[in-house]
């Protein structure tokens, strides 16, 4: 099944309002609304479809639901995603990194939390970013983008080719 | 042979030893710069935008090493201007020759050729990014002059938040403590990334306005041209203008050993009073390029 705006009347009906304001146990709900899968909490609210995007969910089969605007002492505002029958690898998840520093996943088995996995900024990063500078040549021809990381705490990276910062003030994800 | 068929994009690309390696190749191509060394070969200079003193330099380093010259001067006269690819551009261009020389104006350009082509690439200056044989050059001009590379004292002047040859040699002199002076207008200071940089190593630095009293410590004076049309408001481009024009009557008190040198071209930030004094050394400095350029395309070549 392909991911579409449809597809938001299958998410629960909870998700759709602030946890915490509907639900008594809500934190247990989400954690344990599926089976088998990952449940990636903490997601920067205003990030969530580039947590999608970056990750390829929208171009899955898999039962996928999730939550946004809610309530989170970390981040103010933060969105939730739940991915039933998919586990991802640690390189593949790390490519949220950039959008999603404080995203914490949930590995689920059999409706339990088997493990507990936070996203670690990679050293190198390819093919998600655009570079900032409009004169680098990622910018003129069909160039894979690269990056060095230079900070993880506030992510900035080195572009691979121009040597350019790009900072996530600027950072756009292609 | 480690630098065998790798190319040349970066200052940071080369170890320190692989840096005084290729400034000792230099020192010889300046002791014999006529050989045959390149006889054989085809070297491609591709000139995207114009260029004066780099191109002739590198053509002229070709020519007294015996090897052919294939290429063009600007884009309007390649297929460039049929709208190629840079990409198909050097596809081509790599199955003619033994090594590619290239200037291009978009930033990140050089680097991009060498994972494309075969044989080595030697950037000669990609936008505002990496001018590595102007450092290169620089740095064995500072060598030459001061007999070491270590401990030097050097003042920076004039554009120091555009010049990317001042950012090369800030970042290739950062390997042998040096002190660093950087005297601009605020308009045109030294970036925060780079003064960063310094920090992280540990480095000193002093940042001034004006150079008149301090120019007796220089060991080296590296001059810059401050551009009009860098400036937002006019009026602040007049105020400064002539606090960054070095004339011969400011060098009176200066160590004997100091040297200055700029990238070139001049246009008034080095009055032409101070050409004849022993101490202005930029001419010399360019025709070091020729030698260090010989230095660089052998050693690519793995010839020596």
């Amino acid at each position: 099944m392909v991911f579409s705006p449809d597809r938001l009347f299958s998410v629960p009906f909870w998700v759709s309002f602030k946890i915490g304001t509907i639900m008594k146990e809500p934190k247990q709900l989400s954690v344990s609304a599926i089976e088998n899968g990952t449940v990636i909490d903490h997601v920067p609210a205003k990030n969530l479809f580039k947590v999608i995007q970056i990750l390829g969910l929208d171009h899955i089969d898999n039962q996928i639901t999730f939550g946004t605007n809610l309530e989170s002492k970390k981040l103010g505002s933060k969105a939730i995603i739940k991915i039933a029958g998919k586990f991802f690898e640690d390189a593949d998840i790390n490519r949220i990194a950039l959008v999603a520093p404080d995203a914490k996943l949930n590995i689920i088995r059999e409706y339990e939390v088997v493990e507990k996995k936070e996203v670690q900024v990679p050293d190198l990063i390819v093919g998600i970013a655009k570079c900032m500078n409009p004169k680098c040549i990622t910018n003129f021809e069909k160039v894979t983008t690269r990056f060095r990381v230079v900070s993880k705490k506030n992510v900035a990276l080195r572009c691979w080719y121009c040597e350019k910062i790009t900072n996530q003030e600027n950072m756009q994800i292609i | 042979m480690l630098m065998k068929n790798r190319s040349l994009v970066s200052i940071d690309d080369l170890t320190t030893d692989e840096i005084l390696s290729i400034l000792d190749k230099a020192a010889g191509f300046e002791k014999q710069p006529v050989s045959n060394l390149l006889s054989g070969k085809v070297i491609a200079t591709l000139f995207f935008e114009p260029s004066t003193r780099t191109r002739l330099s590198f053509e002229s380093a070709i020519n007294r090493l015996g090897g052919k010259i294939v290429g063009f001067t600007d884009s309007s006269s390649s297929s460039v201007s049929k709208g190629e690819t840079l990409y198909d551009t050097i596809r081509m261009v790599n199955s003619y020759c033994d090594l590619i020389v290239m200037r291009h104006p978009v930033e990140g350009s050089a680097r991009y050729a060498s994972e494309i082509a075969t044989v080595p690439v030697i950037n000669a200056g990609d936008g505002a990014n990496q001018h590595p044989t102007q450092t290169l050059l620089d740095l064995y001009s500072i060598r030459k002059t001061q007999g070491t590379l270590d401990n030097l004292n050097i003042f920076m002047v004039g554009d120091l938040k555009y010049g990317r040859t001042v950012h090369s040699l800030m970042m290739a002199m950062s390997r042998w403590n040096t002190t660093f002076n950087f005297i601009a207008p605020d308009e045109l200071k030294m970036p925060d990334e780079f003064k960063l940089y310094l920090d992280n190593l540990g480095l000193k630095y002093y940042e001034h306005s004006d150079f008149t009293d301090i120019i007796s410590r220089a060991d080296i004076i590296y001059m810059t041209r401050v551009q009009r049309e860098r400036f937002s408001d006019p009026i602040e481009y007049e105020k400064v203008k002539n606090v960054y024009v070095l004339r011969n009557s400011m060098l009176q008190n200066t160590k004997p050993n100091m040297r200055i040198l700029h990238p070139l071209p001049r246009v008034n930030e080095i009055h032409t009073d101070v050409d004849s004094n022993p101490k202005a050394y930029y001419f010399e400095q360019a025709l070091n390029g020729v030698f260090t350029r010989q230095a660089i395309l052998c050693t690519l070549l793995g010839i020596i």
